[in-house]
């Protein structure tokens, strides 16, 4: 007798774990996990000797330290004696100001292209054509350098808009500037104190509310965006209840009432009526000095930046937006047409929101590709989170491997913020199936 | 070298590779070559021609080192860097020095972990305007949008400036001098601040170079210098001493031209010293007895250099100023060869 | 009766269409000015192409090829008269070289020109996968060891050592697995091979080449510049991560539950941050990460991060791949009683990545265009070289004219390469309905 175990047995072989499917999952498993742990293991005793061999310690206080530079466009308070921190804050919001507006841009000027791209007017779909083709296949980087240089060579500088016979000059009513330092438009102001500390008018601002003190994470809350987005708000329910009430008069009796005026006063006139309150006025740019002042000031990093990121994910979306048009099969057209609705309607009302469907996943990828793609904005000195914190903070405190990694991380979150937000919108827009 | 490049593109491993160890005077000679930081692109200081020959006067330091070393100048590499990558390529040894138009500083000396080996440029950050625009101080600046180059000293000196005089302005950060050049001559910047060389430099390659002027006020000292890395004397000596070779050979009158004259032997044992015809000073350095004449044979004495690639005859057109030889009421001095 | 006073008896002759429905006319009509917002459109994209025509086409024809400054170019275009200025192609003619090879030495360029057009004899039995016999395959697996050696140079003794490992790899599996089992003789092909490849090519290829030097000169990746290097860093980080992708691919499609996670894990941390931060991490920290004294030049660790990214990216394609596959083949390969890699090699992968080519193309686009990032740190490559060449005093101020031969040069490449992989689509579409 060579053996008498049983095969069915209790007894464990060491080669079951390879060999016994019951086990093998979980033996390539833990190997796996095993094989990971080492490599983590093997690059941070890397880094940990090569940075002592360097000389260097890892942490994260140089964040509190004193930044030292100046950052031209912020939309918080912010100088030179903030810490490292409150500049990265500002590098942020500055990356998500350029990633939002060029999302809504880029998502426009893709669709309509998209369905322009499908017109039956012959030249203006080849000029799309010859648009998503110039824009897709040339690197985005090049879009932005080049936008760059088109801002700055071909607009005037403020100069030209000095002396006598200016040769430039003002545009909209003298209220809009555009030249190669970038745009100044009128910004919205409230009433405001003069130079005595009184109003002088009874009609003024509500003031600022401080918060957080003195910490990098400081800011203002202006009472009066917070007064108006209230009234604003208060004033969408009503209109909506009034929509509600006239869909249930017109179940019930199928006459719709006219409610369009009452839908819109409700909204618009305490509005205006809060703003005049308020002493809302326009503050126009004024040329003083070697800019102009006044005003909300665009620079041409900014504009040019938002432009070629647009530009070039809207070729992107207009090629998704007209892959999902023609997705949707044609009897779906016809038979629109068939219910008489005229083609804009059948578009509005019938392909688009089927499209929407097959559009919406590749759309997500597009914007974090647009919100990545922000960090190029180092090119044109726009300064964003790469040029605070992963580009002179970097720079000046020689803290590579923190300020690279936390970079990365915060680009990470953001980048997981967007998909599972638009994930949730996916699936709300999802065709239920049975 | 050759088997870790392919290797290596086969992404089989990280493992063989050239050592960043402590000696790199042994790698240097050991590989045949030396591997210099440089910037990408600075008129006069260190900038590829159409034959991809680098040329300029940090480049001609480089060189001189790599004669002094290897017997060849052109046995230097240039390794173009950006203010941002320059450090961390000095740092893991992917250069054996920078010279960059890198300011000596004591975070850089001492947190950075580097070491400055003397200065062969003596600079202070200056400020440029066109002359349409009537300014004649920087005090006048106030309001004023000005172009800086990020990733240097110049945009901590020109906060601090702004900020002490009182005075706002708008901070237009730029990465590279050919497009803050083409900011400033457009008119999107005011101002163009940098080192009063880059200034003169990019002043120089205008077309009309006379509707501008750089402003008299010079806000920091700027003393540029090759770097290495810290804790290998050595290498820093040579690095060092080679610089000190070229300025010395200046002062003493050794040129290019007759130095194949002097090093046959001269009454000025200083000179014979230098030269390797007297003691053994190559021998201390770990280099040739004749290292300081490659050296000097690479470019010329350090007036040459600067007349070759920054003087007044280019169109960069430098005085030197502060970088004149020490006799001549300048900064540039060189230790005593014994 | 007869004598109704006309019946037709012949057909009448077919009259010419209205003139405003067919021809030039016809056309008009029906495509540019069919309503009133057609028209307006037309009129509109009319005046647009107009100015954008009339402010380029004087600017763009400008004599100036010969020019050696822009100063003398400026005085070319004076003498014409023009008034907004011309071009200056001068540039172009001083300097294509260099923005096409960067740094590469004159007398050696033959080799990446060489390499270049291998690449499509190696990629066409891929590509085109009618009519290119499948022998060719053959050259496309050798051609992964001969592009490198002729882009790099030195002895030939290296790669064919590399070569002879896998050799060894394959040897060792079929000596192996009478012995050992299948598994074990898998990992030892797979070992074997690296521990070579670690520590024998290395003194192998220096005693062989000291016995017998056969080789091409040493040219060191810092010398590469230009479109040249754009192009490279993007076949090789594409090559690399075509395996790299399918392993992740297959890991995430994977019923075990960490390796799912761990290809996931890295996955959406490739795809969720910005390229220029993995390059900063090549530029700055690889050498950090890896072992101390280990020194990769900055070509090479850019290389290794573009991998890395391009990576992740195939291995999502490859996934919509293996998703796209019918139910059925994966069912039919159970059936047929495979297991599990014997089921991918022979049935699952052919299929998938097939039909993942187009995605693979528009990954490879995708990450040519992105290797102009490389500029940001410090590399040379056309958007690099502007800087330099704009350092040089002769150029000093140039803009459009660079910039203008770049996207061209970009937009040649990307073009036909999206054009390809749209024909290629509408193939396999016609393939499988």
């Amino acid at each position: 007798m060579a053996t008498t175990t049983d095969p069915k047995g209790g007894s464990f072989r060491l080669s079951m774990l390879l060999y016994d499917s019951r086990y093998r999952s979980a033996t390539i498993q833990i190997v796996a996990l095993i094989g990971f742990l080492i490599l983590i293991g093997w690059l941070v005793s890397n880094t940990v000797q090569n940075l002592a061999e360097l000389g260097k310690s890892v942490g994260f206080g140089f964040l509190g330290e004193r930044a030292g530079y100046d950052i031209n466009q912020r939309l918080l308070d912010y100088d030179s004696n903030d810490s490292h921190l409150r500049a990265s804050l500002i590098g942020l919001l500055n990356t998500l100001l350029i990633a939002v507006l060029g999302c809504i841009a880029a998502t426009v000027v893709g669709v309509i292209v998209g369905v322009l791209r499908l017109s039956q007017n012959w030249l203006v779909a080849r000029i799309m054509t010859v648009y998503v083709e110039m824009f897709r296949n040339v690197p985005v980087l090049l879009w932005i350098v080049l936008s760059m240089a088109i801002m700055i060579e071909t607009l005037p500088p403020p100069s030209a808009f000095r002396g006598e016979d200016p040769a430039a000059s003002m545009i909209v009513s003298d209220s809009v500037a555009l030249t190669n330092r970038g745009v100044y438009v009128p910004e919205p102001l409230f009433g405001r104190m003069d130079e005595e500390g009184a109003y002088t008018s009874w009609r003024h601002s509500l003031g600022d509310v401080h918060l957080f003190g003195d910490s990098p994470v400081r800011f203002d809350v202006s009472l009066d965006l917070v007064a108006i987005l209230a009234i604003l708000i208060a004033g969408l329910l009503v209109s909506g209840l009034v929509k509600h009430r006239a869909d249930r008069i017109q179940n019930a009796t199928g006459v719709r009432p006219r409610t369009w005026y009452w839908r819109w006063g409700v909204v618009v006139i305490p509005l205006l009526l809060l703003l005049w309150v308020l002493g809302f006025y326009l503050g126009k740019p004024e040329l003083r000095g070697f800019n102009f002042q006044g005003g909300t000031h665009l620079r041409n990093s900014f504009i040019a930046l938002w432009l070629a990121l647009s530009l070039y994910t809207a070729a992107f979306i207009a090629e998704i937006v007209r892959g999902g048009i023609l997705a949707i099969s044609h009897g779906q057209t016809e038979a629109a047409a068939a219910l008489g609705l005229r083609s804009r309607r059948i578009m509005s009302l019938v392909v688009l929101p089927q499209a929407l469907r097959v559009i919406i996943p590749p759309l997500i990828s597009q914007y974090l590709n647009l919100t990545k793609n922000s960090s190029l904005a180092i090119a044109v000195g726009y300064m964003d989170l790469t040029g605070t914190l992963m580009g002179i903070t970097l720079n000046q405190t020689g803290r590579e491997l923190e300020t690279v990694l936390l970079t990365m991380l915060i680009y990470l979150l953001i980048s997981l913020a967007i998909s599972g937000a638009m994930n949730v919108y996916n699936n709300s827009v999802k065709l239920k199936e049975r | 070298m050759k088997k870790s490049v392919f290797l290596g593109a086969l992404a089989v491993t990280g493992m063989i590779a050239g050592t960043a160890g402590a000696a790199t005077l042994d790698d240097v000679k050991a590989r045949g070559s030396l591997k210099c930081g440089s910037n990408s692109g600075l008129t006069g200081f260190a900038a590829p021609n159409a034959n991809g020959v680098w040329e300029g006067f940090d480049v001609a330091l480089c060189r001189a080192v790599a004669a002094a070393v290897l017997g060849d100048p052109q046995a230097a590499e240039f390794v173009p860097t950006t203010p941002k990558t320059r450090f961390t390529a000095l740092a893991s040894g992917e250069v054996d020095m920078l010279v960059r138009n890198t300011t000596w500083t004591l975070s850089r000396d001492v947190d950075l972990k580097f070491t400055f080996t003397g200065v062969n440029y003596y600079d202070g950050q200056g400020f440029m305007v066109p002359k349409a625009l009537g300014v004649s101080s920087a005090k006048e600046l106030d309001g004023a949008t000005v172009c800086i180059q990020t990733g240097t000293t110049t945009e901590l000196n020109l906060a601090d400036f702004f900020r002490t005089n009182n005075m706002s302005y708008e901070p237009v950060p730029i990465e590279t001098n050919a497009e803050a050049q083409q900011q400033y001559l457009a008119g999107a910047c005011d101002v163009y601040t940098t080192d009063a060389s880059g200034l003169a430099a990019t002043r120089a390659s205008f077309e009309t170079p006379g509707d501008h002027t750089i402003l008299p006020e010079i806000i920091s000292k700027e003393p540029l210098g090759p770097l290495v890395r810290h804790g290998d004397d050595e290498w820093a000596d040579v690095v060092r001493w080679t610089l000190n070779a070229l300025v010395a050979a200046e002062e003493f009158g050794i040129t290019s031209t007759n130095i194949e004259e002097l090093a046959k032997g001269t009454d000025n044992p200083e000179i014979n010293r230098i030269l390797g015809t007297e003691g053994t000073m190559g021998e201390m350095l770990g280099l040739d007895a004749d290292w300081a004449k490659n050296a000097i044979m690479a470019g010329g004495n350090y007036g040459e250099i600067f007349e070759k690639n920054i003087g007044e005859s280019t169109p960069i057109g430098l005085a030197r100023g502060l970088n004149a030889q020490w006799k001549d009421g300048g900064l540039q001095y060189s230790p005593p060869f014994r | 009766m007869s004598d109704l006073s006309y019946v037709r008896k012949d057909m009448l002759p077919e009259k010419a269409p209205p003139v405003s429905e067919v021809g030039a006319i016809g056309w008009l009509r029906a495509n540019l000015f069919s309503g009133w917002f057609n028209s307006i459109l037309t009129v509109a994209s009319v005046y647009l192409i107009y100015t954008l025509v009339s402010s380029i086409l004087p600017w763009l024809w400008s004599p100036t090829w010969s020019a050696g400054s822009l100063s003398e170019c400026r005085e070319i275009v004076a003498e014409l008269g023009k008034e907004h200025g011309g071009a200056c192609y001068g540039v172009i003619t001083e300097r294509w070289q260099q923005l096409l090879f960067g740094f590469y030495p004159q007398e050696l360029r033959w080799r990446p020109i060489l390499t270049f057009v291998l690449l499509f004899v190696a990629l066409a039995p891929v590509l085109f996968t009618d009519g290119v016999p499948r022998k060719m395959l053959w050259f496309t697996g050798l051609y992964l060891f001969l592009a490198p050696w002729l882009m790099w140079g030195g002895a030939i003794w290296t790669p064919l050592l590399v070569i002879a490992g896998l050799a060894l790899g394959a040897l060792a599996f079929r000596v192996l697995s009478g012995v050992i089992g299948a598994l074990g003789a898998t990992i030892a092909a797979i070992v074997a091979p690296i521990l070579f490849w670690l520590f024998l090519v290395g003194p192998l290829s220096s005693a062989l080449a000291s016995i017998i030097p056969l080789g091409i000169e040493v040219v060191e990746s810092r010398l590469f510049g230009g479109f040249m290097l754009s192009v490279w860093i993007g076949v090789v980080a594409i090559a690399i991560s075509l395996v790299l992708g399918v392993v992740l691919a297959l890991g995430r499609q994977s019923d075990l539950m960490i390796v799912k996670y761990l290809s996931v894990g890295f996955i959406e941390f490739i795809r969720g941050v910005p390229l220029i931060t993995l390059l900063f991490v090549a530029s700055t920290l690889l050498n950090i990460f890896l072992p101390p004294g280990t020194n990769f030049d900055i070509i090479l660790r850019v290389m290794i991060m573009a991998t890395l990214f391009a990576s992740a990216y195939i291995a999502e394609v490859v996934r919509g791949g293996l998703a796209a596959l019918p139910r059925g083949q994966y069912e039919a390969a159970d059936a047929l009683g495979l297991d599990y890699w014997k089921s991918q090699r022979l049935i699952i992968l052919p299929q998938a990545l097939k039909i993942s080519i187009p995605g693979i193309v528009s990954t490879f686009i995708g990450l040519f265009k992105d290797t102009t990032l490389v500029s940001i740190i410090g590399l040379l490559d056309p958007i690099g070289l502007t800087g330099s060449i704009r350092a040089d005093a002769n150029w000093n101020g140039i803009v459009w004219e660079l910039y203008g031969f770049i996207a061209l040069l970009f937009f040649l490449s990307c073009f036909t390469m999206s054009r390809y992989s749209m024909w290629l689509e509408r193939k396999l579409r016609k393939g499988h309905s």
